[in-house]
């Protein structure tokens, strides 16, 4: 299938459709051509709606299925294989015997293949066969049709939550706005609902939409997989075009709501609809390890061809030792032609690829694939990967990568809803230059979390859950507009709850509690309050709004802005997918000028001031008190924690609910809770706290947008325009009329940036703005800062004449079919202008759970982390702090330039600047203290760089968009990878979804390494397609990331346990049988090319064929499935706490090209045991040819099962059934076999060999010893191997030995959360104490740490060293330093050879350092917390997994706060690169 | 390509859920089980291998297998065999002119006499193998070159057997019967031995033809096709080429030991694995009185020569040999289990040394607390 690449196209200029038929599509009515014949109907070139998803029919099958599995070159290789045994000369066993394999694997992938067809067309047909109403010129009314009969062209009428059969452009709507909602869940996971409008030229219909009366043509584009585009137009007779939108197409999978009724027509049907064009089938990619095998295979193919030539040339020699006199036993050809030794020769080369055909495993290929699925099986399976909240686990879309996820070296991450949740809380807004910090709203946020964690302590301890009434209905108290139903998702708080609450309200998007619940700033509440009982007050005696204070104004502006200027549609929670309305008359938005101005009369005036008086009389009201008093608090932990800290806040929220709003309640109730749904959860956000401040959004209509306000009551608010947001203006505005001054008045809100731009330069005098404007600036910065998204609000009062001057101009904008877009951009530009800044928000997009601790972990995996973001350069870097991916120790080099120059010199600098302290890190001995701060901390062998080893150092880059792209550029890129790979973090803000495209494609293509790119929308999409591993994120931006992906996590967390625990499974358990997959092959193929000297290099076989065919197969196929899908060669728990495991899987330690040969050679030489043991037990004897074999037959199985078992780390009762199975299988059929027939199975005719065999004592004895012979070598090495030179693995595995507690202990003190500070006295084992001896013995170079603090303790210890502590002192040994406890520490843990050398650092490190390990392991073992705090002086063990093998050791370091000094004079070297580093930034 | 299905599944599973229960997701929740199997938490049992731990089993291996080398060889070398080659390379062999003179188109059989003497007596049943060397019985077109169904008394394949026989198939019409190369190649020596009484008399040793071969091949593989008499069976037929006298008068003195179930014929037939090997030929059995079954003293053995070795450089030995439960004589696998014993043995005590240098498990005990 040719995929289509689905790239997030930001809208360009429209561009005009040409007419000609290449690039459009013309649509008809086909009613018009009911009567006439099918060939007249222009239409009929379409595609109907029927999809046919099947890859096969009935008849096509066989041929069509053998085609696609000739595909794969084995299959191929294969069957010319079994033909070649239909040569009569060259054939080695039975044709059709030898048939067997291929046609049994190729059977069962047919009826796999078979199997899933059918499920796809059981689907299709149920599809197909769905109902629509169709119209029907005969009958004229809507008929049922099926799915599959709608045609292009047909109207069809679609209800409320039907699905839609087809993509369909909206002619009528039953709303009255001629609207129609949507839902594109299905399509894009979106779950807010979608307006689409009726096409212009059928608005104005006041009677029902009649098919019969249209004879309009469509004109479009062709079909496309665009989900946001759709262009064209429509031509009535009249002559009249009208512009097509994507806001007039209603696509197929959608449903419809809150629209009763809708018609449409047809335009694209079938497969040509957007949503089938979208639909990709699984992905497939080549894995590394897969490409590691190929290498492999085609070397098993070099030795294949090696022992048939060398047996083929061996037996021309000993044909031709004969000479003429032909001996008995050397058969004529069957036409009884004497064959000379070269032909024979070339025919037994032949013969012997036939025979050695099992070296390439045919076997293999299946295997893999098997053990795949179960794989993926499994990691579906993971309760840890399932989150509960959403009711979603992870997905697995390419099925045969899984074992890259073991293998990652850089992480690609989105930020916004990747590493955050894309949830938008409310934090804090300055308005009119006055910062409100609403600091019981941040407590409010800090306790969900806490409550969170504390509710899943609760949950995984098996309790039930705690009540915490008293929490929330405390809080609930601070929100005034409050009903009982939001109350009850509250109460708890937990996650269960809100999942339940999120599955009650499943297709309301953003309804978390901590989004919609804002508590307001008492200060501002007040403000607010008083200054709506003013304009009430105002408005009941007729006076001018005007008189209002311009800062109290600006308050109620700035709220009213936050209500109104958005997209935020209402719904209520009893009907959930009708909107609540109360039309009065049918309005539509101003379309003329004539409109414009009838419209604007008096009597419209005061008709509308009158709507609005008489529903403030229905207001709402305030229950907040009442429901705070009545609840009692229950003895929450939590509350009494809490308790004196809200106490004050308590106070506030009394004092702001003023008293003369507790009797009006029945409106309240009746309204219930109103729900929000918004196209983006920041406007959700907005909203929520503007109803904080009882500023509430009621009803949004196109033309006509309801406000309740405190006082106030229910205001409409007449909607002349919405100006949309987008991405180059980066703001929206509405045109509103306003109800209580009656001005025509701009809300605008958008980006910082760009509205601090078009503020109004103040007027002379008024200096209280320039302040205001100035305030603001600083707040807004202090936002930034604290990683807030801010957003500016501002206002404009147009007047009358203005806004007609304008009007004209966007009239023609909208009118006009050529560049409407433009035009409209351009209005919308000449609208924005001169405004008064109102006040500016703080949003903030929370870090999802346990995002610091992934990248850590991940980070200490060995994973390189960037940080690909849309967001501006300083947000961007705030979330980076926040999530730890920067840390305040290290530096960060900026990179900003606006020209190709600059950025080539800023580059450069950047490389000299790291080199600069390279040297100077390298070059002095006193400076050590300095540059332990920026010293390279990590080092990773590329292992398949080709550049040498480059270290990574405590720096951050950052860099922006536009430096990005002349980065990016061809003379740059290397210059810039140089920078970037030397840096431990790299955040690029501002780049475009291309941008990460290439950034990723950059690092991968140049510097060899395998990447993961992590991200959740739509941009993000190309990124994870180039990555080697694309991750999407199912979170709320839709699935478009998903439907590119590779797999699909729920949340950014989980990322850690599939990288490290699956990731690493999957890699170690593919590697290992694909290694032993050659192996087996190799070690039974080779026992009958050891034969070819005993038999004058004939191609006999003494292995009975049919052994010899199935022992892949069967005999020896199972146990290994089990132990490629069971496996575990560490625990899950030790594999997340010790991440530095991962590198095993990075560094292909499981399976390294030596690997190999070092199996082939294992396998030559127990298949030499396995041959001459059994030849020489029966040498010179009357035992015939497969009474030989058969043993060793048996031989050969065992040692290959045993050899698994001696591969098998973890031996479930699934491992040794299945060792069982395969003897028994062998036993009973080979038994079965040989007792069948007595006269078939030519050649060898086994007829009761094996009997025989069993009533024979040698066959036991030999199938005890030979084994054993063979298996003695490897299970020495991997003893010595696992004393001498344990690996990585090898320490976590024995750390998985050690009693749960203990392991809990040690790995606990790894747990120490990032970014807690290194603690004083940090909780520790008290070790056992190693003999002097070998404590001097100890390498003591470990003393480049990160913190200043850490080299002070380092250098303090090397002082130490020299002999003044005492032997009591040294007995202490902190076991907390074993692993890391600062974050500093994390990422300075590694010492490589590459580090410059140090003072006092002679030993290399030996084994004894491992062999301190264990030691140390065991001693935990027995002195778990017998500890001593000794703060004065302390001795550390710090255990060390290295990313090489050759550094992994245990370290101790010893250091004594007495010790403790000044970090020595910086040299003055390491000064100029400080200043160069800092003239560098000032310089940017 | 398989793997698509998984996906496949799970999505359509989802899918009809998600259908059937509408707006009750909270019913079908998307859960996984938390069962051991599914967590991947099964019990197991999580060996390492390291010097300490593997030790014990080169320790416990080594123990097992020396005592059985030991009783191997010791049983193997009780074995007594005799082995005499005949083939007649030399010229001062007896066999020499025979071997030089002869050929498979010769008609007139070739006799010659080998003289011996046995140091020891052989107990008990003793066997009498003939050995040939050098001659690949299992050749891969060889091993092919029969018609099991024919040797099964198959009439069909009596007179049309398998082309694997080809070239032994037919001759002209006449279909060869049994076909194929093995049985074309059948061993045709025959073999007398004398014990020579101390008086100088010549004793003819009894020599048993049945019983030499598989019970499962004489009784069952192996079969004469129907018909009133074998001559009248294997009408039509003709005798394999290198045959003198046709198949059912292979055994003139017993009429049971004609056709196909010749136990002669059976045991050539039954291919041997490796070129130099030995067949039984006759056995003799042990004597009711006490004596020895072959007692010690000069011996006999008078060998009609019919079966030409040296084109090929093949070798003919006569042997003669008792046998004990592990077969004939063999010291190999004695030899065999007492050296992987020893190996393991010395294995062990590397593994203890490494063990006690680097495996720091019983030197770190003491805590001073």
């Amino acid at each position: 299938i040719k995929k289509k690449v689905l790239v997030w196209v930001e809208e360009g200029p429209p561009g005009q459709i040409s007419s000609g038929e290449n690039k459009t599509r013309t649509v008809h009515a086909n009613i018009l051509y009911d009567n006439a014949k099918g060939e007249e109907n222009p239409n009929r070139h379409y595609v109907n709606n029927k999809i046919k998803t099947t890859k096969y029919t009935l008849l096509s099958f066989l041929p069509k299925n053998l085609f696609e599995q000739f595909h794969r070159f084995a299959n191929v290789y294969f069957v010319f294989i079994a033909l070649l045994n239909f040569v009569p000369v060259v054939n080695a066993f039975q044709p059709e015997l030898a048939l067997a394999p291929v046609v049994f694997i190729l059977s069962v992938t047919a009826i796999k293949d078979l199997w899933e067809d059918y499920r796809r067309h059981r689907s299709d047909k149920e599809i197909n066969h769905m109902d629509c109403l169709v119209y029907s010129r005969l009958e004229k009314r809507y008929m049922e049709k099926y799915w599959k009969e709608v045609r292009v062209g047909d109207f069809i009428r679609l209800r409320c939550n039907e699905i839609l059969p087809a993509d369909v452009l909206l002619l009528s709507s039953s709303d009255p706005d001629r609207l129609c909602h949507i839902e594109t869940a299905t399509l894009d996971g979106e779950t807010n609902l979608k307006q689409r409008q009726v096409v212009r030229s059928f608005y104005d219909l006041d009677c029902e939409f009649d098919p019969l009366k249209y004879n309009s043509i469509i004109e479009c584009e062709k079909p496309n997989n665009d989900l946001n585009r759709f262009r064209g137009y429509i031509i009535h007779r009249s002559g009249r075009r009208d512009a097509l939108s994507k806001d007039n197409l209603l696509l197929r999978g959608c449903t419809i709501r809150n629209t009763e009724e809708a018609v449409g027509i047809v335009i694209y049907a079938g497969h040509e609809t957007k949503a089938m064009l979208n639909n990709n089938g699984p992905r497939y990619k080549r894995s590394k390890l897969e490409r590691q095998m190929n290498v492999d295979v085609f070397w098993c193919v070099i030795i294949l061809l090696v022992m048939c030539l060398f047996t083929a040339v061996g037996h021309g020699l000993w044909m031709f030792q004969y000479g003429d006199k032909r001996p008995v036993f050397d058969v004529l050809s069957p036409d009884g032609r004497d064959l000379s030794p070269i032909m024979s020769a070339i025919y037994l080369f032949l013969t012997m690829i036939i025979v050695f055909q099992v070296l390439i495993p045919i076997s293999l290929f299946v295997s893999i694939e098997i053990v795949k699925i179960c794989q993926v099986y499994f990691i579906h399976q993971d309760l840890d990967l399932y989150d509960e909240e959403t009711d979603s686990h992870l997905q697995c879309r390419a099925l045969n990568i899984t074992e890259d996820l073991g293998q990652m070296q850089y992480i690609f991450s989105d930020k916004t809803g990747t590493l955050t949740e894309n949830k938008m809380v409310f934090r804090r807004c300055t308005v009119a230059g006055v910062e409100y910090s609403h600091d019981a709203n941040a407590r409010r946020i800090a306790m969900y979390q806490e409550m969170d964690s504390e509710e899943e302590e609760c949950m995984s301890h098996g309790g039930t859950l705690p009540r915490r009434d008293s929490v929330t209905s405390y809080q609930s108290a601070h929100v005034v507009l409050r009903s009982h139903s939001t109350k009850s998702h509250r109460r708890t708080g937990s996650r269960a709850e809100a999942k339940r609450a999120s599955i009650l309200s499943k297709h309301t998007a953003f309804s978390s509690p901590m989004e919609k619940d804002v508590t307001p700033d008492p200060q501002l509440l007040d403000k607010v309050n008083e200054c709506s009982s003013q304009m009430d007050f105002m408005r009941l005696h007729r006076q001018p709004m005007s008189q209002l204070t311009s800062d109290l104004a600006d308050i109620i502006d700035f709220f009213i802005a936050l209500t109104i200027c958005n997209t935020v549609v209402v719904s209520s929670p009893n009907q959930p997918r009708h909107k609540v309305r109360m039309r009065f008359e049918l309005k539509s938005p101003v379309k003329t000028i004539e409109d414009f101005i009838k419209r604007f009369t008096p009597s419209r005036l005061t008709s509308g001031s009158n709507s609005s008086s008489s529903s403030s009389l229905n207001r709402s009201s305030n229950r907040g008190c009442s429901s705070l008093l009545s609840s009692p608090s229950a003895d929450s932990t939590l509350t009494k924690l809490n308790e004196e800290q809200f106490s004050g806040s308590l106070e506030h929220t009394f004092s702001a609910v003023p008293p003369s709003y507790d009797g009006k309640t029945s409106s309240n109730l009746e309204e219930g809770e109103l729900r929000y749904e918004a196209e983006s959860p920041d406007e959700a956000a907005l909203v929520y706290a503007a109803r904080a401040y009882k500023c509430s959004l009621v009803e949004r209509l196109p033309d006509q947008v309801t406000v309740e306000l405190p006082h106030l009551g229910k205001l409409n608010f007449e909607l002349l325009h919405t100006l949309g947001f987008d991405s180059t203006r980066k703001r929206m505005s509405v045109v509103v009329r306003h109800p209580l001054t009656d001005q025509i008045t701009v809300y605008t809100k958008g980006a910082d940036s760009v509205i601090m731009d078009l503020i109004k330069p103040p007027d002379t005098g008024r200096k209280t703005l320039k302040k205001i404007v100035c305030r603001t600036q600083n707040y807004l910065n202090l936002y930034a800062a604290d990683g807030l998204r801010t957003l500016c609000i501002a206002r404009k009062v147009l007047s009358k004449e203005e806004y007609a001057c304008w009007l004209q101009h966007h009239l023609q904008a909208e009118t006009a079919i050529q560049g409407r877009e433009e035009l409209l951009f351009e209005s919308a530009l000449r609208l924005e202008t001169n405004l008064h800044l109102l006040g500016a928000t703080g949003i903030e997009d929370r870090l999802q759970d346990g995002v610091p601790e992934t990248i850590a972990s991940l980070r200490k995996a060995g994973l390189q982390i960037w940080v690909l973001t849309g967001d501006k350069q300083e947000t961007a870097v705030n979330i980076a702090y926040a999530c730890k991916l920067l840390d305040p120790e290290e530096e960060i080099l900026t990179l900003n330039a606006d020209s190709q120059e600059a950025c080539a010199l800023l580059l450069e600098e950047s490389l000299h600047y790291i080199q600069a302290k390279f040297l100077c890190s390298s070059g002095d001995q006193t400076t050590n203290a300095f540059h332990s701060n920026f010293a390279p901390v990590e080092t990773y062998p590329f292992s398949s760089s080709h550049i040498s080893p480059f270290s990574v150092h405590r720096l951050g880059l950052v860099i922006d968009g536009r430096t990005l792209a002349y980065a990016l550029d061809k003379s740059l890129e290397d210059k810039f990878l140089a920078v970037a790979r030397s840096c431990r973090s790299v955040l690029c803000c501002r780049s475009t979804p291309l941008q990460k495209s290439m950034v990723v494609k950059l690092v991968r293509n140049k510097l060899k390494v395998m990447t993961l790119a992590i991200g959740d929308g739509a941009n993000d999409v190309s990124m994870i397609q180039v990555a080697d591993v694309g991750v999407g994120i199912s979170g709320q931006e839709g699935m478009q990331a998903v439907m590119a992906s590779d797999f699909a996590l729920p949340r950014f967390r989980y990322l850690q346990k599939l990288l490290l625990v699956h990731g690493h499974w999957c890699y170690s358990r593919l590697a290992n049988m694909i290694l032993y997959f050659f192996y087996k092959n190799a070690m039974f193929v080779s026992l009958i090319f050891w034969y070819q000297f005993y038999c004058g290099f004939s191609g006999s076989a003494m292995v009975d064929q049919w052994y010899l065919i199935f022992f892949n197969l069967m005999f020896s196929a199972f146990p290994q499935l089990i132990t490629g899908t069971l496996d575990k060669d560490v625990s899950a728990e030790t594999l997340q706490r010790l991440p530095q495991l991962y590198m095993s899987g990075q560094n292909s330690e499981e399976y390294k090209p030596y690997m190999f040969w070092m199996n082939m050679i294992d396998a030559f030489y127990q298949s030499l045991a396995c041959f001459f043991i059994p030849y020489f037990a029966y040498a010179d004897s009357d035992v015939d040819l497969f009474t030989w074999g058969t043993p060793i037959t048996t031989i050969a199985l065992l040692t290959i099962l045993v050899q698994l078992g001696i591969e098998t780390k973890t031996w479930t009762w699934v491992n040794w059934l299945s060792i069982a199975f395969s003897v028994a299988l062998f036993f009973t059929v080979a038994l079965c076999y040989n007792a069948s027939c007595p006269t078939c199975y030519s050649p060898s005719n086994p007829y009761w060999t094996m009997q025989k065999l069993l009533q024979d004592p040698l066959f036991y004895l030999l199938c005890t010893i030979t084994p054993i012979a063979a298996l003695l070598p490897r299970y020495f090495y991997r003893a010595c191997q696992g004393t001498l030179f344990p690996n990585p693995v090898r320490v976590g595995r024995q750390l998985d030995k050690l009693p749960a507690d203990t392991r809990r202990n040690i790995l606990g003190l790894s747990r120490v959360t990032v970014g807690s500070p290194l603690r004083a006295e940090p909780p520790f084992l008290s070790l056992n104490k190693l003999s002097p001896e070998s404590w001097n013995n100890k390498d003591q170079r470990s003393i480049a740490g990160s913190k200043t603090s850490q080299a002070k303790q380092a250098a303090a210890s090397q002082t130490e060293e020299k002999g003044q502590i005492s032997p009591p002192a040294r007995m202490e040994k902190h076991f907390s330093d074993l692993f890391p406890l600062a974050p500093s520490e994390l990422d300075a843990l590694p010492y490589t050879k590459n580090d410059p050398p140090l003072p006092g650092t002679p030993q290399p490190p030996s084994a004894k350092d491992s062999e301190c390990f264990r030691r140390t392991l065991q001693l935990s073992d027995q002195s778990v917390n017998v500890s001593t705090p000794l703060v004065s002086q302390t001795d550390s063990i710090q255990l060390n997994l290295a990313p090489d093998r050759a550094s992994e050791c245990v370290r101790f370091r010893r250091s004594s706060e007495t010790g403790l000094r000044p970090d020595g004079t910086v040299q003055p070297a390491c000064r100029t690169a400080q200043q160069e580093e800092q003239s560098l930034h000032t310089a940017l | 390509m398989m793997a698509s299905s998984y996906n496949a599944k799970d999505e359509d599973g989802h899918h009809s859920g998600s259908v059937s229960h509408g707006g009750a997701g909270t019913a079908k929740s998307k859960k996984p089980d938390n069962t051991a199997f599914k967590q991947q938490r099964l019990p197991a049992w999580q060996p390492i291998l390291t010097a300490g731990t593997v030790l014990p089993a080169f320790f416990v291996i080594g123990l097992i297998f020396i005592p059985i080398g030991i009783g191997l060889y010791v049983t193997s070398n009780n074995i007594k065999e005799f082995e005499i080659d005949y083939t007649g390379v030399n010229v001062d062999s007896p066999c020499y002119t025979c071997a030089n003179n002869f050929s498979w188109n010769s008609t007139t059989s070739c006799s010659c006499t080998v003289n011996f003497t046995l140091e020891q007596p052989f107990e008990n049943n003793v066997y009498m193998y003939y050995g040939l060397s050098n001659f690949y019985q299992n050749h891969r077109r060889y091993v092919k070159s029969r018609d099991d169904r024919q040797l099964n008394g198959d009439a069909t394949a009596l007179k049309d057997p398998s082309n694997d026989c080809e070239p032994y198939r037919k001759i002209g019409v006449e279909t060869i019967a049994p076909c194929g190369a093995i049985a074309n190649s059948l061993f045709n020596d025959s073999l007398e031995l004398y014990y020579v009484e101390p008086s100088g008399a010549l004793n003819a040793v009894p020599l048993a033809k049945k019983g030499i071969a598989w019970w499962t091949d004489r009784n069952v593989k192996f079969r004469n096709p129907a018909g009133v008499d074998l001559p009248t069976a294997f009408k039509g037929t003709a005798k394999p080429v290198n045959w003198r006298k046709p198949v059912y008068e292979l055994d003139p003195s017993d009429p049971d030991n004609n056709g196909f179930i010749n136990e002669d014929f059976i045991v050539w037939m039954r291919t041997a694995a490796l070129p130099t090997f030995r067949k039984l030929y006759r056995i003799i059995h042990k004597n009711q009185s006490s004596t020895s079954t072959l007692p010690s003293g000069r011996y006999v053995l008078n060998i009609t020569y019919n079966y030409p070795v040296l084109s090929f450089d093949g070798r003919k030995r006569m042997i003669l040999s008792t046998i004990s439960w592990m077969g004939g004589k063999n010291p190999f696998l004695g030899i065999a289990y007492i050296t992987v014993g020893s190996i393991c043995f010395f294995l062990g005590v590397v593994l203890l040394i490494i063990h006690h240098k680097y495996d720091t498990r019983s030197n770190s005990a003491d805590i001073p607390n």
